[in-house]
């Protein structure tokens, strides 16, 4: 067998991205809080629950409809720490920049980037830059590490999904990733679709307001919804059906991905949520998303239930079910 | 979407299954070619629907899945070269070579990229032309003409930094060559929209008539095949073996001429082997001597590597419908999508990807 290496596939949210976390990561940094594989860490400190979390946004093109790598960067993590029901307050960046970038195209980015803080409500308090030699860098990496709050008795959790609850979904799925796709490949659509990204800790906030219900939160970005859902369905030992026809998707992301080969459910999200809710709790929380600008077509799209752990399935508008697999990497174009 | 929905109305495809259960009154065996309606049939579970007498076996007509294993350790070989920038169709980068795939040589510093057309690849040999690109053309007739359109293109530019590693296959032969064989089981044919819309369904007249096995030309959207199952039924309760066309807003009699006639200028037919089923005389596409400075396989003398098939992937049984996915030893344990010991489990397309992405396991969920 050939020595393995890192494939682009490992960094996809996919089945080998997983395996990178069993089999390299876990056993390295191994630990209670790391073990809950959760999008963010609350720890707590002197009796303050604090949510903690970082991301690294490798995007390219850098600019793209609906947004570019400075807003996207603070948006990802607000909402990895906005899943865990936290409140935003701190951010740091750290620039990697490949020499030859045009500093006028990083003043566009910090200003962005700025400007997305300061509408979120977010303060970046500190930062680091490194420069790396022309080839050793796409133009420009960006991390960003995001320090929140989390409410007293507040524990969401992928773990926590029981048979019966119901899957909520707040809004039309695919348009980042499509939007992102068809600008890199240079596809013109009639109606240019744009990047849903957003941060989304009001529309959490205005959840947990309503309902102590909410089992587990998770924003679908890389993999798509069928790999959050996936995610849940395994550390809660459970099984999710969702109802193909309840799934909203934009008439022209429908379009690009019939064009492209791709299917939706497994196309990135960065301004979308999922929700697992108690069942008597799922139309006071839809009805309460639908009151906020960003969960305007939230809705109902499936069901927890019992058996075949692990196990997600799609009801089609036939009537006949499928099953919604992780993917192993990305997807891929076919040929015809 | 405008005619997408149509094609896929719930009401209109319980009917025509509903159709089929009426009309149908003993057991038949039908085969889908190509793997584009395996993937749909799989996709909306059509099979669910239908009554038990219908049974599908799924057909040669996957691009990826047929590709020989000598093919893929000849890209691999070409696009290992560090002067080459490799131009593939996505879902060819995983499918496994006797000891790598190219993803792996991308991995290593190789430069391999995804294309959507083979018009990109000509782009990027003209943008660098310090580079030697070449163009990975796999498929059925359906990709051959805008693989020739490219060649033609290169020819026409002058563009010496371009190369083409053609493995085109022809799907008639296939038909042949398992009609032939003794195991045969398959009573009926949905032909392939795609192929068809380039080359019509001419061909198909003399096999129907040779073979006494009904056609019809089936597309790719749930009402399509239904209405296709429907068409096929109905001529095999009747005794007839004709050519039928249920996919009328694409395929002709005689198919789309200017494609047909830029894909003789450029290939021509020539023996060619077929992962899992070995070599079938004249069932493939090979690039004329006129355009050999082209001809990735020339230009890079890889012609005469021979390599054989691993023996524990059962696709060519598979691939000729002798066997389903779930009858093999190794499926869902020793070989899935993340390692694929066959092709047909890499591709969407494949049938044994298709039945792990959206069976597996169904079974015992009943």
């Amino acid at each position: 067998m050939h020595r393995m290496t890192v494939l682009l596939g490992h960094g996809s949210g996919g089945k080998l991205s997983a395996e990178l976390m069993r089999d390299v990561f876990l056993p390295a940094f191994s630990n209670p809080i790391l073990g809950r594989l959760e999008d963010q860490a609350i720890v707590e400190v002197n009796g303050t629950r604090l949510a903690f979390t970082t991301d690294t946004f490798v995007v390219k093109p850098l600019f793209f409809r609906g947004g570019d790598i400075g807003s996207l960067a603070v948006h990802g993590t607000i909402n990895d720490l906005a899943m865990g029901g936290a409140r935003p307050l701190f951010l740091s960046t750290a620039f990697v920049l490949e020499e030859g970038l045009e500093i006028d195209t990083l003043r566009r980015i910090a200003q962005s980037l700025a400007a997305a803080a300061t509408s979120a409500g977010v303060t970046i308090v500190t930062g680091d830059t490194k420069v790396v030699e022309k080839g050793s860098g796409d133009q420009l990496f960006i991390n960003t590490t995001g320090i929140g709050l989390a409410p007293e008795g507040l524990n969401l959790s992928a773990g926590h999904a029981r048979p019966g609850d119901a899957v909520i979904l707040s809004g039309p799925i695919g348009d980042h990733g499509i939007a992102i796709l068809s600008q890199r490949e240079g596809l013109e659509f009639e109606c240019p679709i744009s990047s849903d990204s957003a941060p989304l800790h009001t529309l959490v906030e205005a959840m947990l307001a309503i309902s102590s219900e909410i089992r587990c939160l998770r924003d679908p970005t890389r993999g798509g919804v069928s790999s959050t859902l996936n995610e849940i369905a395994a550390q809660s030992r459970v099984s999710i059906q969702i109802e193909e026809k309840a799934i909203p998707v934009r008439e022209e992301v429908r379009g690009a991905c019939e064009l492209l080969g791709l299917d939706p459910l497994y196309v990135a999200n960065e301004g979308k949520l999922v929700a697992i809710a108690a069942p008597s709790a799922a139309d006071t929380i839809v009805a309460a998303m639908r009151a906020h600008p960003l969960g305007r077509e939230a809705r109902v799209i499936g069901r927890v239930n019992d058996g075949h752990p692990g196990l997600v399935t799609l009801r089609t508008v036939f009537g006949s079910t499928r099953i919604v697999d992780m993917l192993a990497g990305d997807q891929l174009p076919r040929i015809c | 979407m405008k005619y997408l929905d149509e094609y896929r109305d719930a009401s209109i495809a319980r009917a025509l299954a509903a159709a089929v259960a009426r009309r149908i009154t003993r057991p038949w065996v039908l085969m889908e070619i190509c793997g584009g309606q395996t993937h749909t049939l799989m996709k909306y579970g059509i099979d669910q629907m239908l009554p038990p007498e219908v049974e599908l076996v799924h057909g040669p007509g996957c691009p990826v899945c047929v590709t020989p294993l000598e093919v893929v350790d000849k890209a691999i070989t070409i696009a290992s070269r560090p002067n080459v920038t490799f131009v593939s169709y996505g879902d060819m980068l995983r499918v496994p070579g006797s000891r790598l795939d190219l993803f792996r040589v991308k991995a290593g510093g190789g430069d391999v990229r995804i294309a959507y057309s083979p018009m990109e690849a000509v782009r990027v040999a003209r943008e660098h032309p310090g580079r030697q690109v070449v163009f990975f053309a796999v498929g059925f007739e359906t990709t051959a003409p805008a693989n020739a359109m490219a060649v033609l293109q290169a020819a026409r530019e002058g563009l010496r930094n371009f190369s083409m590693l053609a493995s085109h296959v022809l799907v008639p032969p296939a038909i042949r060559a398992l009609l032939d064989s003794p195991g045969n089981r398959v009573q009926g044919f949905i032909a392939p929209g795609h192929v068809c819309t380039v080359m019509g369904y001419r061909e198909y007249l003399p096999l129907a008539d040779h073979y006494r096995v009904p056609f019809v030309v089936g597309g790719f959207e749930p009402v399509d095949l239904l209405e296709a199952i429907r068409m096929l039924v109905a001529q095999l309760e009747e005794g007839r073996a004709e050519v039928e066309n249920q996919y009328v807003r694409s395929v002709t009699r005689d198919g789309n001429r200017g494609a047909q006639e830029a894909l003789s200028r450029v290939f021509e037919v020539a023996d060619r082997k077929w992962r899992g089923i070995g070599e079938i005389p004249q069932s493939g596409l090979r690039i004329r001597d006129e355009y050999a400075a082209w001809d990735a396989e020339r230009v890079y003398d890889v012609e005469s590597l021979r390599v054989d098939e691993p023996a524990q992937c059962i696709a060519g049984e598979v691939l000729k419908g002798m066997k389903k996915p779930v009858d093999c030893a190794a499926f869902g344990t020793l070989c899935t999508p993340e390692n694929p010991l066959g092709a047909p489990m890499v591709s969407a397309e494949g049938a044994c990807a298709a039945y792990y992405s959206y069976r597996r396991n169904l079974v015992c969920i009943g």
